[in-house]
């Protein structure tokens, strides 16, 4: 791992010679140093931080039994709060998708007075932390809240409901989708739009058949990273869903209370159950990524 | 000219755009604020100066104070071996700098647990030697630390990717040693773009709730953040304190969004 920098010559004028002589050469010789040293740290760190408590946790998953992790994983507790956290993350991702994309639209292609506040404000929920959106939403939602007021007479229950936990989700969500279709949209070839309508296509047509197929890897990939987060996520969910079992229990909730409980083989079962799904979720957005990085080149 | 949609479908789309997201960001960011004040402009400073509070805004300084400046000689490590150097494995380290962002803040909390409680593999050795993390400060730290990892990194990476390595290597040709290359080219042009991995990880580290929810065991005044210290005051009908130590906190995500829009525009300007 610390190829490059050893072989690296002493004669640093010497190294840029030879590199002009043979620049096409895909691991060519660097004269920069510090490769051996950064890399080593990375790894280290990440090692220490990330890695070995990770592996540890799953380590400590196997000397549970098969038996025993099955049973967590599958209890009808378990499973209601699989439901309601996938579920209620599937919906608000669906949200963000439609109006994530006029958002996004609409801030790209339009101007129009406050565009640029607006702008800004999309990464609200980004730098907003979660407990302060917790609050906040489950204060606009309940019965005598500003929202909740005007529900309420229509028999819809916004807060302590599965409804709250969309509500609180929809709002995690939100920038993932708005800035991976922004630049997307930024770039996208105002030529092929114009040549669709000179061959006659309605407006309509061109983004249906034109505009929508370029967007699609990248609305994708923003449903994908809004599902992602909103599955694990807890601040902004725990104060609006009311966390009655069976009922609008999440399952990172389920993880704590069983921690509370002190029953560190069922968290631990239901924090790996949780990891895998995080794994296999970062798979397919790394596939996404990589095929709308192939569409943009 | 660019073709577009009839007057009628733009302001269409534009009241659609902009009652979601008034309904989504606006409303609930006015409602800090008015919550807050609710109790009237003495209240909330009683509830800012709440021993229980300052204690609370100390230790989350402590650990963004701690957790900020780690994974920021983390990222900028991890951005110089990944964008100025050829190596196999590239990607898959990429990928595992991003693992903590797709991990839930509660089983980032949980695998510490594991790791350093009275349950835990470290937990009878620590307990030995009389040291404790979980339920403590270092156990709120090393939760901060991982949510956080990320950050600094993501980054830098694309900005010293595009960067390339020519200005380095000229510096290096023209006598410069490694650390002098490093001040004088290197963090010049990366310097917007750290600027802004720092406020995005101290904006995270400051308002982490799930993780060190997991780690601290809440002991008041001892084991709180502030947005733990939120979350006491709310769940004991405290509501409008709840929200004047919230407001700190959304002033802080007002802040990083200033600053973030400022760096964005910086960088417009430059290229």
């Amino acid at each position: 791992m610390t190829a490059d920098s050893s072989t690296r010559s002493t004669s640093p004028a010497a190294d840029a010679g030879l590199r002009v002589a043979a620049p096409a050469r895909a691991r060519r010789r660097t004269i920069l140093p510090g490769f051996g040293l950064t890399l080593a740290f990375t790894l280290a760190y990440l090692s220490l931080i990330v890695l070995i408590p990770l592996s540890a946790t799953f380590v400590k998953a196997s000397t549970l039994g098969w038996a025993q992790f099955w049973r967590v994983v599958t209890e009808p507790r378990s499973l209601a709060s699989y439901r309601l956290s996938f579920g209620a993350s599937f919906l608000g991702a669906a949200v963000n998708a439609v109006f994530g994309l006029v958002v996004a639209w609409v801030l790209v292609r339009y101007r129009f007075p406050g565009r640029r506040l607006l702008d800004a404000l999309v990464d609200l929920p980004f730098a907003l932390p979660t407990a302060v959106a917790g609050i906040t939403l489950t204060t606009l939602c309940a019965p005598g809240g500003w929202v909740g007021r005007q529900l309420a007479p229509l028999g819809i229950k916004a807060a302590f409901s599965p409804l709250g936990v969309v509500i609180a989700l929809t709002f995690i969500g939100l920038p993932f989708v708005v800035r991976t279709i922004q630049p997307v949209l930024q770039n996208l070839d105002a030529e092929i739009e114009e040549a669709a309508a000179s061959l006659g296509a309605s407006r309509w047509q061109t983004w249906r058949r034109v505009i929508l197929p370029e967007l699609w890897p990248a609305l994708l990939t923003g449903i994908a990273l809004a599902f992602a987060r909103a599955v694990g996520e807890y601040g902004s969910v725990v104060f609006i869903s009311g966390n009655m079992p069976m009922k609008t229990e999440i399952t990172p909730l389920l993880i704590i209370t069983k921690l509370d409980q002190y029953d560190y083989a069922g968290a631990t079962a239901i924090g790996v159950f949780m990891l895998v799904v995080s794994f296999v979720l970062l798979l397919v957005i790394n596939v996404l990524q990589w095929w709308s990085g192939r569409r943009a080149a | 000219m660019r073709v577009t949609e009839p007057a009628s479908v733009r302001w269409t789309l534009i009241a659609i755009a902009v009652l979601f997201l008034g309904l989504f960001l606006v409303l609930p960011l006015a409602t800090v604020l008015l919550e807050a004040f609710r109790n009237g402009a003495g209240a909330y400073l009683a509830a800012l100066r709440e021993p229980e509070a300052l204690a609370a805004v100390r230790l989350t300084l402590l650990a963004a104070g701690i957790a900020v400046p780690l994974n920021v000689v983390f990222g900028i490590a991890a951005a110089w071996a990944i964008a100025k150097f050829e190596f196999p494995g590239k990607q898959a380290l990429m990928t595992l700098i991003d693992l903590p962002f797709s991990v839930s803040p509660v089983v980032a909390g949980l695998i510490y647990v594991l790791l350093f409680g009275r349950q835990g593999w470290l937990g009878p050795w620590l307990a030995a030697h009389d040291v404790t993390v979980i339920f403590a400060v270092p156990g709120i730290v090393l939760a901060t630390l991982f949510v956080t990892v990320p950050f600094v990194a993501r980054e830098l990476i694309p900005v010293m990717q595009a960067q390339g390595t020519e200005e380095e290597e000229a510096a290096r040709v023209l006598g410069a040693g490694g650390w002098q290359t490093f001040w004088r080219v290197t963090i010049p042009n990366i310097k917007w773009g750290l600027l802004y991995g720092v406020i995005l990880c101290n904006a995270r580290a400051m308002g982490e709730f799930g993780a060190v929810s997991v780690v601290s065991g809440h002991i008041r005044g001892r084991t709180t953040t502030i947005p733990l210290h939120v979350e006491i005051l709310y769940n004991e009908y405290h509501t409008a304190a709840a929200f004047a130590v919230a407001s700190l906190l959304a002033l802080l995500a007002l802040v990083t969004l200033i600053i973030k829009t400022f760096v964005e525009w910086k960088v417009q300007h430059e290229h």
